[in-house]
Formats: C-alpha cells, structure tokens, sequence
C-alpha cells in the first residue's frame, strides 16, 4: 500500500465513521413527536446526538441567582450551587419533562433550558420556590397580638423594600419572635399576618415523602407528608411538649395553617391544608419532596420562545440555508466544471461530518448556529476558490497537470491557514457567553472551520492524487 | 473555461486619495449617526422586557399602543405586517421577572375583549444580566481584535501590514455599526456574534492580497512597492470578487428569505461583507503603501 491508499482509506474511514455516528441523530428526528415524548419520558433519549436550540424548537430558558447572603454561614458557595442545582435537577425530573440542561454559570447563577414548555408560570413556581418547610409556634401574647392590631390598621405592608420590617413594628416585636404573612385564604384578599417563635425545632430537611391528598367531603387537594425516623421523633417530642398550643406550618416564610396541637402527635406524619389548586399541591408535593433549596433564588433572566414561533423560524432559516447551498453548489459547478465538482465534494463531505462532529459532542444546534455553518462552509468554498484560482494561474503557465496541482495547493497554503486562524481567533472568544444562541454559533464556527480546512484542502487532494494516477492529459478547470 | 473577469491591470495604488476620501464621508455619516440617534442597544444589555403576541382578530399599531398607554405602560411597538402579531419591549433596569409582561398581557385582555392572543416569545433580562452581557460582549470585541492583530504581525513579521489590516478591519465593523445606527436596528447579543464575525471575515480577505504581496516580494524583490502591490491585487482580482459574490449571495439569501428572527444577524452581515471587500482593496493595500513610505 502507498501513501495515497492510506489518504484514501482516512476519508472513506472517516466518513463511515460519520454515518455511524449521525444514525442515532437520524433515528431520533425520523420519529413522530409522540415517540419522542414517551422515549424521553422512560429515559431513553440517546446521548450523543443533535440537539435543537430553544430558538428552534420552543422552550423556556431561566437564569437564576442564588441569594448567597441568606445561606446558611457554615455552607461553601460551591457546596451550596452544586446542592441547589441538584435539588432543580430533581424537580425537574420529577415533574416530567425531557432533556433538560441545568447547568452553574460564573458564581452563583444556574441556568436552566425548559424546552417545549411555555406555561412558564407552573415551570417557575416549581424552580424558584425555595421551598423552605418549618413548622414553628404562633406566639399569642398580649404584646404578639398589639403588633397585629397595629400592622392591621397600617395602608402598607408592614415589610420595607429589602423584606427588612419596618422600625416602627420592628420595636414592638416580642422577643425572639418573627412576623409573618399568611397564605392568602377564603376570606378576600386583606392580607392577615401571624407572629411566631424563632425556634425551628422541625423543618421540611426530615421529610421523606408528599404527596397530594384529595379531602373526601370536599374534595380540596392538600399536601400530606411523612417525616423520616428522626423527623418524626422530633416531631413526636415537640408536638408533646406543647399540647394546646398554634402550630404553625410555614413554607417559605408564608404560613399556611396554624392549627391547636390538640395531643401529642406520633407516626410522624401530617396534613399541610391550605386553598391549593389541584396543580399547585402536586406541585408543591413535588419540590418537597426534592428538597429545599440552600436559599432563596430570583429568576434573573427568562426567555420563552412559543413553539409555532421556534418551527417557523427552523423552517425559514433551513430553507434559507438551502438555498444558499445549492446556488453555491450550481455556481462551483458552472465556472469551474470539473475543478467545481471536486469543490462540491469536499463540500458535501464537510456538511456530512460537521453534523456527525456536532452530534457526537451532543451540541446544540440554534438559528445563529445554523449562520455559523453557512459561514463555515462560505469559507470552505473561499478556501477551493483559492486552490482553483491557483490551478488556473498554473495551468495559464503551460505546466504539466502533474506539476499544476501539488504547485497550486502548495501555493494556496498559506492564505487558507492564515485566513481560517484569524476567523477562528475571532470566533472563540464567543465561547465565553455560556450557554444560548451566541455560544451555539460560536460551536458551529469552530468545528466547521476545522472540518473546512480538512475538507477542502486534505480531501480535494485525495480526489486529485487520485485522478492523477491515470495519468490525465488535461485538467478541465 | 468560464471567466469572470479576465486578467486585470488597474493601478489601484493611484487613485487611493479617492478610496480614502468615500471611507472619510462614510465614517463622517457614521460618526454623526452616532453621535445623534446612538446605537440602538437591545434587552440583551439595557435589561427589561419583550412580550411578542400574536391576534386572532385583526388590530393595528395605533389600537395596541393605545391599549398599552392604558395600561400605563411606555413601550417600543414592532408589527409584523401580514401575520397580525407585535412584539412590544420596555426597556430598562426591571427587578421582577413577570412584572411588566404581565401588564401588558393584561392591558391586551382590558382593551381587546373576546380577541384571543398566543404568547410568542417572551424576554425578561434582569438588570445585572444586561451589564454582565454588555461587558462580556465588550471584552469579546477587544480581545479578539487584539488576538487578530498579534496573529497578523506575527505571520507577516511586519507591524505596518498588522496595522494595516486592523484599520480596514475596525473600518468595516464601525461601517456596520453606522448602519445599524442609521437603520435604526437593534444590536442584540446576535448581532455582536455578527460584528465578530465581520472582523475575522475583514481580515481574512485582506490576508489573501497580504499572503500574495508576501510571495511577489520574494520573487521580485526590487519591484517598486506601488507596482508590487498592484499586480499583487489584480492578480487576485478575481478570487476576492468570486468569493466575495457567493458569500455576498448566501447572506442575501439568509436576509430576504431567513426570517424575522435572523434578520439583525443578515443585515449586519450583508452590510460587512460588501465592505469587507472593499476595503480590502481600497483600504487595507493602500495603507500599507502610505504607511512603508513611497520612496522604496
């Protein structure tokens, strides 16, 4: 074997590769949305494949900040983001939707990418709520209750702007106690408030299960739960030592019953009512179930794009992209007939392995993505472009078609390298925008302008080396 | 064979002073522009909300800027003619995500009853995402310049011709800015990604004439500078006009057919790529002449 049969076999071997490594993507997009759904639903969602952009196929993308000065003092930031990140990831998967990148971005923001879901309210409660349980007594003493009489006849909430009381209440508050709003009840919208002890014997970090229960009189969905062995010893003792006194079951800092412990309480379990919606109690069942967050977080950046939108725009940029192929394809042909031919190779085989490259480390394809590839391509046809201008410079020269193309593609070298580099320089430090559309145009730069430059000047010389073994008279450029 | 252009022998060099001149008035619109109207900054880095919504029953501009001055609400209008949807932005530091869209969804519900709208799209960018996208953005544009013209000196070991490239580049990205000043569009962070791009696709171009200068001096080192770098063109004439079309077509293609969302992206694109040729020429050679001295 020489030397070209080695080139030969480098690019038939590596395009095999590629189909072998495009087919799950294939296999993925040929079925019907209906077994996509079910196939994400059991977790069978292949790996390394093509993944659409919420820009393409419609989503909910949310930045969150972790409050950081509300952490526990003894927790590390990183600690802390890791935790949180897993708590999101188990809600997320709780509650059911398909692939979903969560992912730490600087230091202390999570995002996270809901694709196909729109009704963002019901992905935002279920992501932002802290979900913070605490089960803490109502303190009812004559001070406890000239403090409610008084934030009663106030016109504004009694908190300041950063959630901080207002002095005025502030000094009126017994000691050791908090004052807290209570979940919005039957009776109207005039906000009631409860004031309750510090101590937090029990909190929601010794629950082992929630669930919705449905009241069978009723019918009103509320939220039962169980605690672990130690919760519920806790709970047990706590519950003990305080028999007629207002239990009050807080979730994040709203409390939404406040029932008479009327005995002590064993089995370590209870009710959380309150008037939830059928939707808000699974939900809520859902995120204590995964935990509470390490602290509160805010969404500091959200972007919905609706599904119809995210079709519309796949199909007007693929189309236009299309286009812009074939004319390409239609012009190399024409002006430089065989020359261009060879061209249109390199060009297929460069689409081929830019999508199994693209597959293969699971990137996301985004609508600037898809520019990124139209570029790529545009500078692997500037880079044929260079190499035929060349040949024909050559063969003006009356050299032998032996001599013209080694020449041709020595000569041309340097401006393919150089150009490719600097568009490169240009395109990595897009990296640094994290995750969304300008990361995804910056992915597909990259890898195209890599794969370009193989194609266009390692695997057009193959196809020439090639044709020269036969010992050709003419090149018809 | 099919030709373009044939074998060309325009003195380039000579007519420089006009070259410099039509960049100088461009420069001279873009500068006003900016100075006037500014650039037109998106959500991306000035924060704030985007709501796109599309009715069932028809409505105009006027109707929804009225309902939204109803509902109190300041908002930027952009209607999508044909398919009776509008995307609605306020703009500035908003601390709660669901705020303002909230009022303009209910401020559609209050002035246009009975008429069923779907949601779109919606942006909320919180205030410190808009400055972190910002600065990220500004260090992206810095430090790839940078990169670009290290890469440069350093293949060419000649600063002049580093110089050189740079200016033409920066040239183009600021011609492109200025029309996105002038046209009113908004820069989001897709459009930066465009600018970027502009730059290397800049640079690139004038890489192929610099590459070919590099390789005629060897060949014909007492060649006189102004000659030098007119056959240098000329000869390759006809590649930077070929690439140049199919690149300029794709981007037209991706302009009038690609779609409202991608539209920024194309403009912009379409804008430096025409320069980006142009400037080659008519800037990036020509300065190199200038600046080595005309006596060689």
């Amino acid at each position: 074997m020489n030397k070209l049969h080695w080139k030969i076999g480098t690019v038939l071997g590596l395009l095999i590769l590629s189909f072998w490594l495009l087919y799950p993507s294939v296999e993925w997009y040929t079925k019907t949305n209906d077994e996509r759904a079910k196939s994400e639903a059991m977790r069978m969602r292949p790996k390394r494949i093509l993944n659409l952009g919420l820009d393409l196929r419609g989503g909910t993308h949310l930045l969150l900040e972790l409050d950081v000065e509300k952490l526990d003092k003894k927790e590390k930031l990183n600690d802390a983001m890791a935790r949180a990140i897993e708590i999101i990831r188990n809600r997320v998967d709780q509650y059911g939707v398909g692939e979903t990148p969560i992912s730490r971005q600087g230091e202390r923001w999570i995002s996270v990418d809901l694709p196909g879901i729109s009704n963002t309210e019901e992905a935002e409660n279920l992501i932002g709520k802290t979900a913070l349980l605490e089960f803490r007594l109502v303190n009812t003493s004559d001070a406890a209750q000239a403090v409610l009489n008084k934030v009663d006849l106030m016109s504004e909430p009694p908190f300041g702007k950063n959630g901080v009381l207002l002095p005025e209440i502030a000094k009126m508050m017994p000691k050791g106690t908090i004052l807290r709003k209570a979940a919005p009840g039957p009776d109207g919208d005039r906000a009631r408030y409860y004031v309750l002890e510090g101590d937090v014997p029990v909190t929601g970090a010794y629950l082992e299960n929630a669930r919705i229960e449905t009241d069978q009189q009723f019918g009103t969905p509320s939220i039962g739960f169980t605690f672990n062995k130690e919760g519920g010893k806790l709970f047990e003792n706590f519950t003990g030592a305080n028999v007629n006194k207002y239990l009050a079951i807080v979730l994040d800092d709203v409390v939404h019953s406040a029932p008479v412990i009327k005995s002590r309480i064993g089995g370590g379990s209870g009710v959380i009512e309150g008037s939830f919606t059928i939707e808000e109690a699974r939900n809520l069942a859902i995120i204590l179930r995964a935990g509470a967050l390490p602290a509160p977080v805010t969404i500091i950046e959200k972007r919905v794009v609706g599904p119809s939108l995210g079709e519309d725009s796949i199909k007007k940029g693929l189309s236009a992209a299309a286009i812009g192929f074939i004319f390409v394809i239609a012009f190399m042909l024409v002006y430089y007939r065989a020359g261009g031919f060879v061209a249109d190779i390199a060009l297929a085989l460069n689409f081929v392995f830019l999508a199994a490259a693209m597959s293969y480390f699971g990137a996301t394809l985004t609508l600037p993505g898809i520019a990124g590839i139209i570029l790529s391509l545009a500078m692997a046809i500037d880079a044929n472009v260079l190499i035929l201008e060349r040949m024909r410079e050559e063969k003006a020269l009356s050299k032998p078609v032996a001599m013209i193309i080694p020449v041709s593609f020595d000569k041309a070298w340097s401006a393919i390298l150089d150009s490719n580099v600097t568009t490169w320089i240009a395109a990595i430090f897009l990296f640094q925008f994290g995750s969304g559309p300008v990361k995804g145009f910056a992915v597909t730069l990259t890898i195209g302008l890599l794969i370009g430059v193989f194609t266009s000047v390692f695997v057009t010389r193959v196809v020439y080396e090639f044709w020269l073994t036969s010992n050709p008279k003419e090149l018809n450029i | 064979m099919m030709v373009l252009i044939g074998k060309t022998n325009i003195d380039f060099i000579s007519k420089r002073f006009v070259f410099f001149a039509v960049s100088a008035v461009l420069i001279a619109v873009g500068v006003i522009s900016l100075a006037v109207k500014g650039l037109n900054l998106g959500l991306d880095f000035t924060g704030g909300t985007l709501l796109q919504v599309q009715f069932e029953a028809p409505v105009t501009t006027a109707q929804v800027r009225a309902s939204m001055s109803k509902a109190g609400l300041e908002t930027a209008i952009q209607s999508f003619t044909g398919r009776n949807a509008y995307q609605l932005r306020v703009k500035g530091s908003q601390d709660n995500v669901n705020e303002v869209a909230d009022k303009m969804l209910a401020g559609f519900a209050a002035s246009f009853p009975g008429n069923k709208f779907t949601e779109e799209k919606r942006d909320y960018v919180g205030p410190v995402v808009g400055r972190d996208l910002a600065k990220k953005a500004l260090f992206a544009v810095v430090l790839s310049l940078f990169g670009i013209i290290v890469y440069v000196a350093f293949r060419f070991s000649n600063p002049v011709w580093g110089a050189a490239g740079v200016v033409s580049l920066m040239h183009d990205v600021f011609i492109a800015m200025a029309a996105l000043s002038v046209t009113n569009r908004e820069i989001d962070l897709v459009v930066v990604a465009a600018l970027l791009t502009i730059a290397g696709y800049s640079i690139n171009d004038t890489i192929v004439i610099f590459d070919r200068m590099r390789e005629n001096m060897r060949m014909f080192p007492k060649m006189h500078l102004g000659k030098l770098i007119n056959t240098s063109v000329n000869e390759t004439l006809s590649r930077t006009l070929l690439t140049n079309l199919t690149v300029l077509t794709v981007v037209a293609v991706l302009f009038f057919m690609g779609g409202e969302v991608i539209n920024n992206f194309a403009f912009t694109m379409l804008i430096g790529s025409i320069c980006g040729t142009y400037s080659t020429i008519a800037i990036a050679t020509p300065l190199v002449y200038q600046w080595e001295g005309k006596g060689k």
